[in-house]
């Protein structure tokens, strides 16, 4: 290209510009490269050119050129009609986009992404991401990632788009020398082999009113099954609630699992993930949903690619032969907070993952401004179970006084991490002893989570409490997504403070000042060697009160923890 | 403002407590609005009343009795037995640690002296500093000439963001990167004076901590006065607020008035120095005996006297009011004309044809309106009785589709067009058809880019399918109109099959365009000079106002017609008299009983034929008919037509006395020169395109022995032999302003009184108790039956069509920065700044076609002049066509037009000629101002 020809790229230097004033000789801006433009519309032929549909639009940008450039970005903008700064701050705001400034050179092709968060870090994840980056080479970017939902199997990896668990540098090396970056699908049930076990049966039984929608309600609600995302919500009450807003109403469906220690999701997905459809499409029809979106976090590539094929094989043969939903399979890009119900929303929107004030409630005025019917995957998995076993096979479950069941994911100090499907109410004490296999050798129980990163952090001496919703409040935490994180007496809970914070500081979407300024200032402060006890209640309570979302509103659980249970660390 | 305000809704009372008080509120409320009405400031820092609140800053935190956390007190509403508590301790404990923390990262220096938000609140809640590490801080960025971005002052509020995105819809903001990185950024994170920012500098006035300041540090200045006023540049009419320090404007911020709801544009609010720019004429000049006057000079306004001498105002205008008076009783009356400005205030114009009908004793008076809506106003005329606009702008948020055809109003209206854009984004269809893709093109549901010249053809295409659809409103045809016959017959040859080729859109678009405007609930017509300035620009306004008539869309709300006025007086000084057909309100001067009744208004003998217009007075001063010329504010010699022609004829009078505040080109050929007073400088009133009559009022002193026009008229008026007596402050102008106001049924409720009480009241207005009409049209047309009247048009080409020796066609027009001729603008430090030099912009393919890139100097020839320029590439410029600005002495874009005439509103075609573009050529030095000059010294 000529250099005086008309240029997409704007090199103007900050310094003070004001004394050499010189006519543009384009219009004020970027101008589309002619490039650019083909390659975006190579990319979106054959796809509905939706604004909605942005983030992945921007998926096919950086799987295809490894990164997202400027002039691919204005180029888009111009296609969807969108401002450039609107593509721009959506594509900045997730992880997954490298978005390049003019000159940046692209990243390697290949990015390993090693877990850092509590379970890997514990289980050695600062040592690969100390020596990868020599042993791999400048051909390959090593980068340290948020949790990615393998924390039984820490410390954990992604070689591109190929997860995998205890990893070691040899392994990654080999992974990395062979170019294994896909993973393909484990073994799962599939669709003739669910169809075999009676699978959609329940669901065509409500299609053809031999099961009564009103007893579903009722099955539902008599189970006493609550969201199992971490909020708890009752689930029957819900689709009440959702039913009685006036049409036409939609679903989201919330795959994003990202509260570090939880891979619960994941576990069920890789194995059966039509007992989970059979759910989400019964749902749909007791509540009256026309069109389904299932987020799913991009972190679980090898879920995507079978989540895929299974839905097309659905939609090809539908139970009955009768016409499903819309269903649409939407990729996250990065985002913790999009596991936030009405962040989750705005992605599903193509937007940034900001969530929303509330009310009104996403109940009322959800996706697209419509009445929206939000689950976690789990709470629709136990569909089926519920209503052909009954809601007294689900209630009859529970210990120490609660009932039901939870799917436990444990990771940590233990002989036999991973999902343990318990009692509600079992203790942590009784988890690692019946189910755990008891503690790892070597490690004496010290400290847990209960409840992820948000959870907040116990001593061993509190191992005799309840784990189920609302038994944990008394100590300042809480079961969210039951994650138990074990720790011994080779950890320390201000360590693990430290590290859950830099997390929330990393996932802070940067919307409401006490989560995006006091998670920041919270990590400097939790680095300081003597904790600044008083400040430190101060801010958490800012951010309790004021935040605008669970995540800053839970972000100082783990502080609140160690001053109070752990107050010989940090003095 | 919006849709929801002009509903009438029951609004739901609420009782709930607050801070241990019963109170009654409205359910829709705020906390935050209902807490200030009982005299309780909640801290707030995001919260910027009349945006959409949005909850981010956690300022306003309150709690509320059995909720886990506290509420944002601007965005919850209140509900029955709701027990709110805006100053527990657990509340303000929250209020000043947001404060604390943002304090951390808050710079040392205070970017914004007298109104920084977070310093006011955090001093009010006793923050005095904070306990936290601040983060690390940015560099501040310099590269635009009106704008400072210091972000290191930025508290992530987004302000800015709803200010660009939400107010103005430039979408040039965003908020960019996650949590601590968050970053408001400029389109792609790029140097703000890199970016597609047009300057409308909402953002800062949205900003509460001068994390986005105006630059050279205005801020920093501390104003001795404030002086509320209306806008001197365009149509839109946007109140403003002057901050004067030592008779120096030091920085403008918007006004909520009634078309601006505080907006401004870029020129509105940086465009005012050119007040005090160096070349104001200070004091009268007289052309120096024996320097001759020819149309081709080259003039540099600080180098002049070698032409002219300093005379007292006692000379100048003895010399200048005698010569006219000798011409007159010579020659006759018609051998003078006079040319009053739409850019003067109503009084002035008033007072000005005054001048011209009982001084000179001619109709021959005239004004810009003739290059901008005179076909339009024809048409109107015609058609609906009214030439004003049938409903207000603002009107389009009621609209189900918005028609823009021939307008630009992101460069020409910048205010209408946030209006337009709010609404298109709030879900109206905006169909925008301009042969040019302009910037609003982007919000358009169907952008229709029709060859030029082809308006008839595309309007009668979708005329044609409203009929054969049987899309007619037959109701309102059968009570309201007549002719309607004429035009189904009319209509028969404009199927959209066979119109598709000629005008470049697809039959089925056009189709689903006309089916769009005809059945909706409400669908309004807005247009401008690519309507206007064409010989058909009488029909092509033709067109429009039957696509309203014979769908029934006018007359109510969100249903109408509206042009776009230019000029931020061209209604008001049309409505006023300053044209050669009509007195005051539009009266015929050939009507027996209006004539009568001026004449016995004014005490004197009128004359009862029409004069001659704009190009026509040129045309007879070229041929030595006219012999001697009073031009008040405009400069014909760069805005008609084939300059060259203007200014020989401008050259060749005996007598050209010249008013204005600059040495322009038209004064250059001047025999006398009166300084006069730039609109800061006065008091008076101005009429916007949606019939507002606004009163500026003065904010400076005058330069020098400058005086104010009004002053200048009426002390001509008296060498002339008339016995004038506006007594009052101000030049008289409330007296002058009640004359007129007496003759004037339309604004009869609108006395001097009422607009400085409210500043700005429409017209139609009957008495003291009328708010004025919004919408007329209601019930009938102000014709003398009382119906509208349906004229066909058929295609007429262009006078000129490109051919093999001129392939190019020119379209000239305005650009965002620059008014008209320049003077003002390119005199104006940041708008001289940004869009320094005369471009011409070509489509890419077309450059490459010539073998020239952006940035190389062209040289474009018509058969009436030739110019060279610097070449712009843009892709909204359809192919074969050449866009130049006609602001530029250095490339003046009126060398090269044409100055044939629609033969209804004697408007010139300066929107259609045919050119010829080569590369190459040299591009004439600037003299001395443009270029960036007036910002760097």
């Amino acid at each position: 290209m000529n250099d005086r020809a008309p240029s997409a790229s704007i090199k103007i230097p900050l310094a003070d510009v004001r004394s050499k004033m010189k006519a543009r000789n384009q219009p004020k801006g970027r101008q589309i490269d002619a490039q650019a433009r083909v390659d975006v519309a190579a990319l979106l032929a054959g796809h509905e050119i939706r604004r909605d549909l942005l983030i992945e639009y921007l998926h096919l940008i950086q799987d295809k050129f490894n990164c997202i450039s400027s002039a691919h970005i204005s180029a888009l903008a111009e296609t969807l009609k969108l401002a450039q700064t609107e593509v721009y701050e959506v594509a900045t705001f997730y992880h997954h986009f490298d978005v390049l400034k003019d000159g940046d050179a692209a990243p390697p092709a290949l990015t390993v992404r090693v877990c850092e968060t509590l379970s890997c870090a514990m289980a050695g994840a600062d040592e690969l991401l100390k020596k990868l980056p020599a042993i791999l080479g400048k051909d390959v970017r090593v980068i340290a990632a948020p949790c990615i939902g393998r924390c039984s199997e820490a410390p954990a990896v992604c070689v591109g788009q190929n997860a995998f668990g205890h990893a070691t540098v040899d392994r990654v090396n080999q992974e990395v020398k062979a170019q294994h970056t896909r993973a393909s699908p484990s073994n799962y049930v599939s669709l003739a082999a669910y169809r075999a076990e009676f699978g959609y049966q329940t669901y065509l039984d409500i299609i053809s009113d031999k099961r009564d929608i009103e007893a579903t309600f009722e099955e539902m609600e008599d189970s006493g099954l609550r969201g199992l995302g971490g909020a708890g919500f009752p689930t029957g009450r819900k689709w009440r609630i959702v039913r009685a807003e006036a049409g036409p109403r939609l679903m989201a469906i919330n795959i994003d699992e990202g509260e570090p220690g939880t891979f619960k999701d994941r576990y069920y997905l890789e194995r059966d993930p039509h007992r989970f459809i059979e759910g989400m499409l019964i749902a749909a029809r007791v509540v009256g949903i026309d069109s389904i979106y299932v987020y799913l976090r991009d972190e679980y590539h090898q879920c995507r690619a079978m989540l895929e094929t299974e839905l097309a094989a659905l939609k090809a043969n539908p139970p009955g032969g009768h016409a499903l939903p819309h269903i649409e399979l939407r990729r996250g890009a990065g985002a913790y907070i999009c596991g936030e119900e009405s962040a989750m929303i705005e992605s599903i929107e193509g937007k940034r993952g900001m969530p929303r004030l509330r009310p009104p409630y996403v109940a009322q005025v959800g996706l697209f401004g419509r009445p929206t019917l939000e689950h976690n995957f789990e709470t629709l998995y136990w569909v089926r179970d519920i209503l052909e076993k009954g809601a007294a096979w689900f209630s009859a479950q529970g210990r120490n006084g609660r009932t039901g069941l939870r799917s436990f994911s444990v990771s940590g100090r233990v002989k036999k991490p991973g999902v343990h499907l318990a009692p509600a109410g079992i203790t942590v004490n009784e988890l690692i002893a019946e189910f755990c296999g008891g503690m790892a050798d070597g490690h004496e129980f010290y400290a847990y989570l209960p409840g992820g990163a948000s959870g907040g952090i116990l001593p061993a001496s509190l191992g005799n409490t309840p784990l189920d919703f609302d038994t944990l409040q008394l100590h300042g935490c809480f079961i969210g997504s039951a994650a138990i994180v074990v720790m011994s007496q080779h950890d320390k809970a201000r360590d693990a403070a430290l590290n859950l914070m830099k997390f929330f500081e990393h996932e802070s979407c940067g919307q409401c000042t006490p989560c995006r300024v006091g998670t920041e200032k919270a990590v400097k402060l939790l680095e300081e060697t003597k904790w600044k006890t008083g400040l430190l209640e101060e801010l958490s309570q800012v951010m309790v009160d004021a935040s605008i979302c669970g995540l800053g509103q839970a972000a100082p659980n783990p502080i609140r923890c160690v001053i109070k249970h752990f107050a010989h660390e940090i003095s | 403002m919006n849709d929801m305000s002009e509903t009438i809704v029951a609004r739901t009372l609420v009782e709930f407590t607050l801070d241990g008080e019963k109170v009654t509120a409205f359910a829709d409320q705020t906390l935050i609005e209902i807490a200030k009405e009982h005299g309780k400031e909640i801290p707030h820092l995001c919260y910027k009343p009349g945006y959409r609140a949005d909850g981010n800053c956690r300022a306003c935190v309150v709690e509320i009795k059995g909720e886990r956390v506290l509420a944002p007190s601007c965005c919850r509403h209140p509900a029955n037995n709701m027990e709110v508590t805006t100053d527990s301790p657990r509340a303000v404990h929250s209020q000043k640690m947001v404060m604390e923390l943002l304090t951390a990262d808050a710079p040392k220096r205070d970017y914004k002296p007298e109104g920084n938000e977070l310093l006011k609140w955090a001093a009010a809640l006793g923050v005095q500093e904070s306990r936290f590490h601040a983060r690390l801080q940015s560099e501040p960025d310099f590269s635009h000439p009106a704008m400072t971005v210091n972000l290191d002052a930025c508290i992530q509020c987004t302000r800015c963001v709803r200010a660009c995105r939400e107010e103005q819809a430039n979408d040039v903001i965003g908020y960019a990167f996650r949590g601590a990185h968050s970053k408001i950024v400029f389109d792609q994170d790029d140097p703000m004076g890199a970016s597609t920012c047009v300057a409308c500098g909402e953002c800062v006035q949205a900003c509460p901590t001068g994390a986005l300041a105006p630059a050279k540090e205005a801020y920093q200045i501390k104003a001795d006065k404030t002086v509320d006023s209306v806008c001197p540049y365009c149509g839109v009419g946007c109140q403003l607020t002057y901050h004067v320090k030592e008779n120096k404007i030091i920085r403008v911020e918007g006004r909520d008035g009634p078309a601006n709801h505080s907006r401004l544009c870029v020129k509105g609010r940086y465009g005012f120095d050119y007040a005090h720019h160096k070349q104001r004429l200070t004091q009268p000049l007289i052309r120096k005996t024996g320097v001759a006057k020819s149309a081709d000079f080259n003039m540099d306004p600080d180098d002049w006297r070698d032409v002219f001498r300093e005379a007292t105002w006692e000379e100048a205008l003895d010399l200048a009011g005698g010569a006219l008076a000798r011409i007159r009783d010579q020659h006759g009356p018609n051998a003078l004309a006079g040319f009053g400005s739409a850019k003067g205030s109503n009084e002035e114009a008033y007072l000005f044809q005054k001048l011209v009908r009982t001084g000179f004793r001619t109709n021959n008076v005239d004004h810009c309106t003739r290059l901008c809506h005179a076909s339009s106003v024809v048409a109107l005329l015609e058609g609906v009785g009214s030439g004003a606009v049938s409903n207000q702008v603002s009107d389009v948020a009621k609209a189900e589709v918005i028609f823009l055809i021939g307008a630009n109003p992101t460069s020409n209206h910048p205010v209408a067009a946030t209006w337009i854009k709010n609404a298109a984004k709030n879900g109206a269809k905006l169909i925008v058809a301009d042969p040019r893709k302009n910037d609003i093109a982007r919000h358009a549901w169907r952008y229709l880019q029709f060859k030029p010249d082809m308006d008839v053809a595309m309007l009668n295409a979708m005329i044609y399918t409203i009929i054969d659809e049987g899309l007619v409103n037959e109701d309102f045809i059968k009570n309201r109109t007549h002719n309607y016959e004429a035009l189904k017959e009319n209509a028969k040859g404009f199927a959209p099959e066979v119109m598709a080729p000629l005008c470049g859109i697809p039959a089925e678009t056009l189709r689903e365009v006309a089916r769009a405007y005809a059945t909706s609930k409400a669908s309004i017509i807005l247009w401008g000079m690519g309507i206007s300035q064409h010989v058909h620009g009488t029909d092509n306004a033709r067109c429009l106002i039957a696509l309203t008539l014979m769908t029934g869309q006018v007359g109510k709300p969100g249903s109408g017609l509206h042009p776009l006025r230019g000029q931020n007086n061209v209604q008001g000084a049309s409505d006023a008299g300053l044209i050669p057909m009509m007195f005051p309100d539009y009266k015929r001067v050939d009507n027996p009983e209006a004539h009568a009744r001026f004449e016995k208004y004014w005490n004197t003998k009128l004359d009862n034929k029409p004069g001659l217009t704009v190009v026509e007075i040129m045309d007879a001063a070229y041929d030595s008919k006219i012999k001697g010329m009073y031009v008040m504010g405009e400069n014909p010699a760069m805005s008609d037509p084939d300059a060259n022609h203007a200014r020989a004829g401008l050259a060749n009078l005996e007598m050209l006395v010249v008013q204005d505040i600059f040495l322009t080109e038209t004064a250059y050929s001047a025999d006398v020169i009166l300084p006069a007073s730039a609109w800061p400088e006065k008091m008076g009133t101005v009429t916007n395109t949606d019939r507002m009559v606004q009163l500026g009022r003065r904010a400076l002193d005058l330069p020098g022995d400058a005086r104010q026009d009004l002053w200048i008229i009426q002390q001509l008026a008296i060498r002339l032999g008339l016995d004038w007596n506006y007594q009052g402050e101000e030049s008289g102008v409330e007296a002058v302003y009640e004359e007129m106001h007496l003759s004037m049924p339309s604004i009869a409720g609108i006395s001097w009184d009422r607009l400085n009480r409210e500043s700005s009241v429409t017209y139609p207005c009957a008495d003291d108790n009328d708010p004025g009409q919004p919408v007329v049209f209601v019930d009938s047309f102000p014709t003398s039956d009382g119906r509208a009247k349906f004229v066909p048009a058929d295609i007429i080409p262009a006078n000129e069509r490109p051919d093999e020796e001129f392939p190019f066609v020119l379209i000239t027009g305005r650009q965002l920065e620059h008014w008209h001729t320049g003077s003002m603008t390119r005199r104006a430090s940041v708008l001289d700044a940004i869009e320094p030099a005369a471009m011409a912009s070509m489509n890419p393919l077309d450059l490459r076609h010539i073998a020239a890139f952006a940035g190389d100097t062209i040289t474009i020839e018509s058969r009436r002049g030739a110019i060279t320029i610097t070449a712009r590439a843009d892709e909204g410029i359809p192919v074969g066509s050449v866009f130049i600005p006609f602001a530029y002495y250095e490339a003046a874009a009126n060398m090269l037009t044409n100055a044939a005439l629609d033969p209804f509103g004697k408007i010139a075609e300066v929107k259609y000629c045919a050119v010829r573009v080569r590369r190459g050529g040299e591009i004439k030095a600037l003299s001395s101002y443009g270029g960036g000059m007036a910002f760097t010294t």
